[in-house]
C-alpha cells in the first residue's frame, strides 16, 4: 500500500500544489517518486519524531497539508503530545501515515509492532482514522481527506498486494459501511484495515451466513452515523488487527453501549499480551492474530 | 525624560499585577520577566505578516496584556481572565485574538515555529517567524532536535528569543540542569547568537532587526524574574504565588514610581 500512497500523493499534488511529505529518515524505495516530482514540498526530519510532528503542525498552520510518513510508534506514541496539542487542540491538516499495520513488520519485533495505535489516536477529538483494508479503499479515502483536510491518521498495511475485487468508485465517509461481501440482512462482520483478507476467508467458513463490510474511515466524531448503519443488524462481528483494549472492536462496543440496541457483539483481535518471540507476519497472525 | 516605551510597561505591568491578584493564578514572575521583550516585539519588529509564538504559554497574562495595549483584544476581554467561561486560559490560547499558536506544555513553540519558517522558505515567502521561549524550557529535548533541523536548512527567518532570568520552576537554573555556557551552545548548533539585555526595548528591537545571513538567529535575552517589583525580583516563590492585597498595593506603587 505504500507505492500506492506515494503514487496518489504525487499525483493530487499536481493539482493541489499545497502538499507537503514529511519523514523521519525512513521511506527509502518508497518516498522517491514524491521527493523527485517536488523536492521543496519533501522534508526529511531526521530521526526526531517530536520536531517533525510540532514543525509539520507548523507547515499546516499556513495553509498546506502535510503528510507525516513513518512507521506507526515512532510518528504516534513518540510524539503524542505534539499530537494531541499541536495538531488535534488546534484542528490542522495534519494526515499522520503509518506504515505496518499490525504485526505487519513481523519479525523486526515489539518496537515495530503497531498494537494500540487506535488506542492513542482515537482518543483526539479531532482525529479521523483511516484505515483502508484495499488498495481501492486507500485511494478514495485519500480522496476524502484531500476534501476535507482536517487531523487525521492514516494507517497502511505494508504489503502491496492488497486488491479489491470490484475497483468501482467508492465513497469512503466517517462511520459509514462499505460492503465487500453481500449475504445476511441480520448478521455482519466488520472489518478495519488489513484484517478485510482474514475477515474474508471467514465468510467462507464459520460465517457463512454473514455480510462482510469494512469501516475505512471512524473516529471520535463519526460514532452516530455508525450506529445509524448497524442498527439494522442483529449479530455483529468485529475483527481488527490490534489488540482489544482501546481499539476497533471497543470503539463498536462503546457506541453500541451508548445507543439502545439488542445487538449482539463479538470482537476478534490480536492476543492481550506482550509478544516477546518473532517470525513471519503469518507466523505471528497465526500465533497471537484474530481467531 | 520619560523614556518612549514607559507608558506601555507601566499599563502591561500594571495588568499583570491586578489581573494575577483578581485570577489568583500563578507565573507573575515570570510574565514579569518578558514585558520588554514583548514591547520591543510588538512596537517595533513584527509586521503584519511576520508570526509570533509564545512558547513559555505559562507568560500568557503578559501577551493578553501587550494584546490589549494593541487594540488586538478589548478591555472587558483582557478583564475577562479569571472569570469562569473566559478564553483567556493561563496558559496562552489561540482562540484570543492575536495569538498564533496554543501552548503549554514546553518544548512546542521552537518545533511549531520551525514549520512556519521551512514554509515561508521553501515558497520564496518573506515572513519572518519569532520565538520566545524560557530558560527552563531548554531542558527539552525538542529545543535541539529543532535547532539542528533549523540550522540544517538555513532558517534565517527563524528568531528565537531567550528570556534568560535564570529561574526555572523550582529553582535557579545552573541548580536544576545547568545550561551553561549557553552562548557557546547555541552557536555550536549553528546558530548567530547574540548576548542582549532583556529590559531594554531599544536593544532588542536593534538585535531582531539584525540580519542573519544563513543562519536561525538566537538572542539571549538577560532579564529579571519578577522584573520591576523589588521583593518579586529573583525569588521563584512568585513562579507560584498570588500577591494579597497589601502586597499588590505595594507593588503597584513600585510600578508608577518606576515608570512615571
Amino acid at each position: 500500500m505504500r507505492k500506492v500512497f506515494i503514487k496518489e500523493l504525487t499525483r493530487l499534488n499536481k493539482k493541489k500544489k499545497n502538499i507537503y511529505l514529511v519523514i523521519n529518515d525512513l521511506g527509502y524505495n518508497v518516498v522517491e517518486p514524491f521527493r523527485d516530482n517536488y523536492p521543496k514540498h519533501f522534508l526529511n526530519a531526521g530521526v526526531s519524531e517530536q520536531n517533525m510532528m510540532g514543525m509539520s503542525a507548523g507547515i499546516a498552520s499556513e495553509q498546506c497539508h502535510t503528510f507525516v510518513y513513518s512507521i506507526a510508534n515512532f510518528s504516534t506514541f513518540r510524539c503524542a503530545e505534539q499530537i494531541r496539542n499541536d495538531v488535534d487542540y488546534h484542528n490542522l491538516p495534519v494526515t499522520i501515515v503509518s506504515v505496518g499495520s499490525g504485526l505487519g513488520y513481523g519479525n523486526l519485533g515489539y518496537s515495530h509492532h503497531a498494537l494500540q495505535d487506535y488506542a492513542l489516536m482515537r482518543s483526539f477529538p479531532n482525529m479521523l482514522i483511516l484505515s483502508p483494508g484495499n488498495n481501492n479503499e486507500l485511494i478514495n479515502s485519500l480522496d476524502y481527506i484531500i476534501k476535507n483536510p482536517q487531523p487525521s491518521y492514516l494507517r497502511l498495511d505494508k504489503d502491496e498486494i492488497l486488491q479489491s475485487s470490484d475497483e468501482k468508485k467508492i465513497l469512503v465517509r466517517p462511520g459509514k459501511l462499505l460492503k465487500i461481501i453481500n449475504g445476511s440482512k441480520n448478521n455482519a462482520i466488520i472489518t478495519t484495515g488489513k484484517t478485510q483478507e482474514i475477515a474474508k476467508s471467514m465468510i467462507k467458513g464459520k460465517y457463512k451466513d454473514y455480510s462482510l463490510y469494512s469501516l475505512p474511515a471512524w473516529g471520535m466524531k463519526s460514532k452516530k452515523i455508525f450506529f445509524d448503519s448497524v442498527r439494522k443488524f442483529n449479530n455483529i462481528v468485529t475483527i481488527e488487527d490490534h489488540f482489544l483494549d482501546g481499539g476497533f472492536g471497543s470503539w463498536v462496543n462503546e457506541v453500541l453501549i451508548n445507543y439502545k440496541n439488542n445487538i449482539l457483539v463479538r470482537n476478534k483481535y490480536i492476543s492481550s499480551k506482550s509478544i516477546y518471540d518473532v517470525g513471519s507476519k503469518d507466523y505471528l497472525l497465526k500465533k497471537y492474530g484474530p481467531k | 525624560m520619560k523614556k518612549k516605551f514607559n507608558n506601555i510597561i507601566q499599563n502591561i505591568r500594571t495588568n499583570i499585577l491586578n489581573l494575577t491578584f483578581k485570577a489568583k493564578s500563578s507565573h507573575i514572575g515570570s510574565c514579569l520577566s518578558i514585558v520588554e521583550i514583548l514591547v520591543a516585539l510588538y512596537s517595533g519588529v513584527l509586521k503584519k505578516k511576520d508570526k509570533f509564538i509564545l512558547s513559555k504559554g505559562h507568560a500568557a497574562l503578559a501577551l493578553y496584556s501587550t494584546l490589549y495595549e494593541k487594540k488586538f483584544i478589548s478591555l472587558k476581554t483582557l478583564k475577562s481572565f479569571g472569570s469562569n467561561g473566559t478564553i483567556l486560559m493561563n496558559h496562552v490560547s489561540s482562540k484570543v485574538n492575536g495569538v498564533e499558536f496554543s501552548t503549554g506544555s514546553l518544548g512546542h513553540g521552537l518545533p511549531f515555529g520551525v514549520g512556519k519558517a521551512i514554509k515561508f522558505k521553501t515558497n520564496n515567502q518573506s515572513n519572518k517567524v519569532f520565538v520566545l521561549m524560557s530558560d527552563g524550557e531548554i531542558n527539552e529535548g525538542t529545543t535541539w532536535e529543532s535547532l539542528l533541523f533549523a540550522s540544517h536548512h538555513k532558517l534565517n527567518n527563524l528568531n528565537i528569543i531567550i528570556d534568560y532570568n535564570k529561574i526555572q520552576s523550582m529553582d535557579f537554573v545552573k541548580k536544576v540542569i545547568n545550561v551553561e555556557p549557553l552562548i557557546s551552545k547555541f552557536q555550536s548548533f549553528g546558530c548567530n547568537v547574540f548576548n542582549v539585555n532583556g529590559h531594554s526595548v531599544n536593544e532588542i528591537i536593534s538585535f531582531l532587526k539584525k540580519k542573519s545571513p544563513n543562519k536561525p538567529k538566537v538572542l539571549i535575552a538577560n532579564t529579571i524574574k519578577g522584573k520591576g517589583v523589588s521583593f518579586m525580583e529573583n525569588n521563584n516563590l512568585w513562579h507560584y504565588k498570588n500577591p494579597n492585597q497589601f502586597e499588590l498595593s505595594k507593588a503597584l506603587k513600585e510600578i508608577k514610581k518606576k515608570y512615571a
